[in-house]
């Protein structure tokens, strides 16, 4: 069981923070060019230098082009149409197409954001080669600085996220399976007769777990920093201050439902279930702006969406204690309460 | 037997309707140095774009770094001094955006819609003046002109969900089984290990079956999931991946003794490759290449590929025989192995 607790998350976060990655490295085009002419030749030269995009095929037939959408070969088409060279220098305007594959939304409106900066550049020196007189200049000069993470590393971003979903899942399940267990085995009678007091026997269930989820946190801040290079800007004994306090609120909660169900198995599902919400709603993956009010309002409920913040802001900004009490303290809350009810809920008698 | 059904369904409502990668009410923060007529114009703008809401306004350089570590502020929008006198008379003036790249993906995509509406102003500002030799491009957006998340989500979602019913419960019931000692009272009886198998299994099939039928139903009816290709091929699909599962599952209780490890086998070996691994939320194709290879053995990825073929771009098997086939193998790897595992155990 040990390895298994200590190598799998690592494993894991090693391998998991490389796959978790929005960036867009390679686009696959199609071509469909019905020009032939020098101009829509220099076009398509301007995409195949791109080392965004690689180009998997060329058609004169739009069919073929969909039909490559549809097998995945490609996920956009450039359609050039017959006489657009013609029609640029005759009536000063012309037309292309970009089709894209847009069943994920977010690649797609990327991809496409691509294809056009890469049209309008042509566009540019199109016409300044043509008139070389004409002023193009903006009047507003946009600046821009990406603070805290200047290269947007995703690692950087997913690593400290992946971490907290890593312990939190190791707490949860450990805390979660274990009353349930003695229950199935018979053995809580055993603790039962005993004259050990309920917060006793919930203490002496939580501090083996606390303690080893800590190990597990730090062992995993070093993997983050040895492997990953991620910067550590913020204090670490703020994090692991917070941390404690984070781990108890989950286990608290794997402990009450563990004291809800009388099977390992009932008690798995819903730490299943509770888990796949708290995930996907803790603004790991997706943005907790972007979710609707009602949304926000369950995630009062999701004790994840308040520590992933924590380790974000500590780690890559240098947040401090003053920055982040607001999360602190929620946690500290949520943690009083799951821990009180694991305390009720734990009957002596059965 | 509430829970189970229950639960699925909450899971695809939350999901479908809270998860997004759409960018909306981003909170920025702006300071102003200028307070004239254009840089109203720009914040209005900035603002009635659904993109933005306002978070703070700042008036000092160094109330930006603390702004951003107070966590809620993603972007902050600097203009210079004197903003519009300058565009006016100098043609140039400069806008600063900062944005948090702590998360890469936001900062990237704020900054590009920043851009993006600071351009149209400045098109604005001169829409009589006309540029020869214009290529306009057409943009079109297949199978998703309204660039919905939800196309992206509700796949995951549903194989997500299958794969817990079907593999996890499966592993842990025959991992139970074991662990309390009555699969040796099973197993001495006149049955044979096979009828046991399915005699566990059936249950967990009936069960995904249901689920898998209302989870489509309610992704159809309400969140507005298509169904372009063959209903039947779809469900024929989802069986399928339901058996693949449970195979999965078969597989897993062979190899642990006690349902903790079950649990954990499966906990880990599926839970997050099934969410990161298999194209749900991150594109297979942005990952390292010895990734896109280990996804290949992901068995939710086929899945995800075969819904969203059927589902969105109406695809028949023509288009989809591969994955079906890999899906069968999946299938046929997992009994052979649960198969040659059992032998050993019995001798």
């Amino acid at each position: 069981m040990l390895p298994i607790i200590f190598i799998m998350p690592m494993v894991q976060l090693l391998v998991l923070s490389f796959a978790a990655t929005f960036e867009i490295k390679n686009t696959n085009l199609f071509i469909v060019d019905n020009d032939h002419s020098k101009l829509s030749r220099e076009l398509i030269a301007k995409f195949r230098g791109s080392p965004f995009y690689t180009i998997t095929g060329y058609s004169e037939d739009y069919k073929t082009a969909q039909q490559a959408i549809e097998l995945r070969k490609a996920s956009q088409i450039l359609m050039i149409p017959a006489d657009f060279e013609r029609d640029l220098h005759k009536e000063d305007k012309a037309k292309v197409q970009v089709v894209t594959d847009a069943i994920n939304g977010s690649a797609a409106a990327l991809t496409n954001g691509y294809a056009l900066s890469i049209i309008h550049d042509f566009n540019v020196k199109l016409l300044v080669e043509t008139f070389p007189a004409l002023d193009l200049k903006d009047p507003i000069d946009v600046r821009y600085s990406f603070w805290y993470n200047p290269k947007l590393d995703y690692t950087t971003f997913m690593v400290p996220g992946i971490l907290v979903l890593l312990i939190t899942i190791i707490g949860l399940f450990l805390s979660g399976m274990n009353i349930v267990r003695e229950k199935e085995i018979g053995t809580i009678e055993q603790i039962n007769v005993t004259p050990i007091h309920k917060y006793e026997f919930i203490a002496g269930k939580l501090i083996p777990f606390w303690i080893i989820a800590l190990f597990e946190l730090a062992f995993g801040l070093t993997l983050a920093k040895l492997v990953f290079n991620i910067p550590m800007v913020g204090s670490i004994e703020l994090i692991f201050g917070a941390a404690s306090v984070y781990l108890i609120a989950i286990m608290g909660l794997g402990l009450f439902i563990s004291t809800l169900a009388d099977t390992q198995q009932q008690s798995m599902f819903l730490s299943w279930f509770f888990m796949v919400i708290f995930i996907l709603m803790s603004g790991l993956f997706t943005p907790i702006d972007s979710m609707p009010g009602w949304a926000k309002t369950i995630n009062i409920f999701n004790p994840i969406h308040y520590f992933i913040p924590v380790m974000r802001n500590v780690m890559l900004k240098g947040s401090t204690f003053a920055d982040i009490s607001k999360y602190f303290w929620s946690l500290a809350c949520y943690g009083f309460i799951s821990i009180s009810l694991a305390v009720w809920r734990y009957r002596k008698t059965s | 037997m509430i829970i189970l059904f229950g639960m699925p369904v909450v899971q695809v409502l939350l999901f479908g309707f809270a998860i997004t990668t759409d960018i909306k009410d981003a909170q920025i923060a702006i300071l102003d140095k200028s307070n004239d007529y254009m840089t109203h114009e720009i914040t209005n703008k900035l603002l009635s774009s659904g993109y933005f809401i306002l978070g703070a306004n700042l008036d000092k350089d160094d109330q930006i770094d603390k702004a951003f570590k107070k966590g809620n502020i993603r972007e902050a929008v600097i203009f210079e001094k004197n903003f519009a006198e300058k565009v006016e008379k100098d043609k140039k003036a400069s806008v600063q955006i900062i944005a948090d790249a702590s998360d890469p993906n936001m900062a990237n995509l704020l900054f590009n819609y920043t851009q993006s509406i600071l351009m149209d102003y400045q098109r604005q500002l001169y829409k009589d003046k006309k540029f020869p030799l214009q290529i306009q491009t057409e943009t079109q957006m297949l199978y998703n002109p309204e660039l919905k998340s939800v196309y992206m989500f509700v796949p995951g979602t549903i194989t997500i969900l299958l794969m817990l019913i079907s593999a996890m419960m499966t592993s842990i019931s025959i991992a139970k089984e074991k662990e309390l000692g009555t699969m040796e009272v099973l197993l001495v009886s006149p049955l044979k290990p096979f009828q046991i198998i399915v005699g566990k299994v059936i249950p967990y099939v009936i069960l995904s079956c249901i689920n898998a039928i209302i989870i489509l139903v309610l992704s159809f009816f309400v969140l507005g999931m298509p169904v372009q290709g063959s209903l039947i091929l779809l469900l024929a699909e989802t069986v399928l991946f339901i058996f693949m599962s449970l195979s999965l599952g078969i597989f897993i209780s062979t190899v642990s003794d006690t349902q903790q490890i079950a649990m954990m086998m499966s906990m880990f070996a599926l839970m997050l490759p099934t969410i990161l691994l298999s194209g749900f939320i991150f594109p297979i194709e942005n990952m390292p290449v010895v990734l896109q290879y280990i996804s290949m053995i992901m068995p939710s990825r086929w899945f995800i590929i075969i819904i969203k073929a059927i589902m969105l771009k109406g695809s028949g098997i023509l288009f989809l025989w591969k994955e079906t086939l890999i899906l069968i193998g999946l299938i046929l790897f997992f009994i052979t192995m649960s198969i040659k595992k059992f032998k050993v155990r019995l001798a």
